[in-house]
């Protein structure tokens, strides 16, 4: 690792001020961060640690929505959002207990990668991603792969989840990595369906909008068989699977996470 | 460099660290507690498995100075301080649940952190559980039988899959 300064806030006023510093960059759990930084692919000259920040923790239900805070860990959303069944299912088959206990969810959508969980869940779910400066909508949020609507150094504060009637997600794990060879994220909402595909496209997280249509007219694993597969010509390719076998595998898991959220 | 102050298998430590720092290089190299090791130093192996504020994470993926004030727990405080192993550390003695010992203080520190929030697991929790935890020699299947004897259940013959 290059060296840098490593700063610990305790408000969120200090560490905007932090920020403000050239070559700044927030760390929150370091599950991606820090590998990132021993593979000297950042070079930082200071590191605002999110981790001592109490306002960016915690859950709350209000309604009928759900508020994450942004430096709430995976296990932390795995045992208190019990509210949201499906996404606290979600949290809990991230990584391993270890890096469960220190990601956090702001970490993870701030680093959108093209095969994170929490992305489908953000865009499957309609979130609205809030930021120390504004609220973005999770439709306009994503924007490629690796790539987000957050301008440099703003930090999301926290997630609110509209609570659906129904949704589950289903990830085919790449057993390695355990992160998402494919994933899908299925909700019925009081806006309709929303079905969320994360590892597949070369464009990040996208919903496939074929199948939302046929869910919105019969929620059913059934309504999912009559359909072909989205095209594999734009999906990720790699030693893991063919964009054919990613494209073959969204309506599978998109079947799986219907009779899922059903069950 | 910055003052850090934690508590380490419960006596008190202060000592100046660098931003870059990782707890794996402040335990081993500092307070020079080698028995916390570091297998692949990319947050696959789990060799690094320590406890923090009770919870167990990757000292290979955490700073020191993101552990100031917290209390730590490595390998070295799982004996008791006569070298008495703990009940999971003699379980695995009795069950084989090492051969080269590599994994093993992340193993134990896994298996610790398991039981205490799931005292009676099932095989398959215990499997799940050790899914950042890597081996190269045992195969895992006498890992799995320690632990489940640890918690005082019944071990089944583990059938080789
Ligand atoms: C072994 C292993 C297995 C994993 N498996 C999975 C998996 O199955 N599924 C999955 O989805 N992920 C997986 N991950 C990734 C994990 O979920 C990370 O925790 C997550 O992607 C990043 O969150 P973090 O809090 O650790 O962020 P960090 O690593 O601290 O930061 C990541 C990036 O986001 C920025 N950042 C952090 N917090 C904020 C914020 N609040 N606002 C703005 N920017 C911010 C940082 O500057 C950095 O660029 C795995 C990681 C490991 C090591
Ligand atoms: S050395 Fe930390 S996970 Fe391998
Ligand atoms: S006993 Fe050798 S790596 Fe596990």
């Amino acid at each position: 690792m290059y060296s840098f300064d490593l700063v610990r806030p305790t408000s969120m006023e200090d560490a905007v001020a932090a920020l403000g510093q050239e070559d700044s960059q927030p760390l929150s759990g370091g599950q991606t961060l820090i590998p990132t930084l021993k593979q000297r692919l950042a070079m930082p000259s200071t590191l605002v640690s999110l981790s001592a920040i109490a306002e960016l923790k915690g859950v709350s239900v209000d309604g009928n929505t759900l508020t994450i805070g942004g430096g709430t860990t995976h296990a932390e959303v795995a045992a208190e959002a019990g509210a949201y069944p499906g996404l606290a299912a979600l949290a809990g088959q991230i990584g391993d207990p270890a890096v469960r206990n220190r990601g956090t969810i702001g970490g993870s959508l701030a680093n959108n990668d093209p095969s994170a969980c929490y992305p489908a869940a953000a865009l499957g779910s309609g979130a609205t991603i809030v930021t120390n400066t504004r609220e973005v909508a999770a439709d306009d949020y994503f924007q490629g792969m690796f790539a987000t609507a957050l301008e440099e150094n703003e930090i999301v504060t926290a997630v609110k989840f509209p609570i659906p009637e129904k949704a589950a997600y289903i990830k085919f794990q790449q057993p390695a990595s355990r992160f998402a060879l494919v994933g899908v994220f299925v909700s019925k909402g009081a806006d309709g369906v929303r079905v969320a595909v994360t590892g597949a496209s070369n464009d990040g997280v996208f919903r496939w909008s074929e199948a939302e249509e046929a869910l919105n007219g019969n929620f059913a694993a059934d309504a999912v068989e009559a359909l072909s597969a989205p095209s594999g010509a734009d999906m990720i390719s790699d030693l893991h699977g063919s964009g054919d076998y990613r494209a073959h595998l969204v309506k599978v898991m998109t079947k799986r996470a219907v009779a899922k959220a059903n069950g | 460099m910055a003052e850090v102050t934690m508590k380490v298998n419960g006596k008190s430590v202060t000592k100046s660290v660098k931003g870059n720092t990782l707890m794996t290089e402040f335990l081993r190299d500092e307070l020079r507690l080698t028995g916390t090791h570091v297998g692949c130093d990319t947050s696959q192996c789990g060799a690094c498995t320590i406890h923090v504020n009770g919870k167990q994470v990757k000292a290979c993926t955490m700073f020191a100075g993101e552990c100031d004030g917290a209390e730590i727990g490595t390998i070295e405080g799982q004996a008791a301080p006569d070298g008495t192993l703990n009940a999971i550390q003699a379980a695995f003695k009795e069950y084989h649940g090492l051969q080269c010992g590599f994994c093993t203080p992340g193993m134990v520190m896994a298996a610790s952190s398991l039981l205490k929030d799931n005292p009676k697991p099932t095989e398959a929790e215990v499997r799940h559980h050790l899914e950042g935890n890597i081996c190269r020699c045992t195969g895992y299947h006498n890992i799995v039988r320690a632990i489940l004897a640890a918690s005082g259940q019944d071990v089944p013959a583990v059938a080789a899959e």
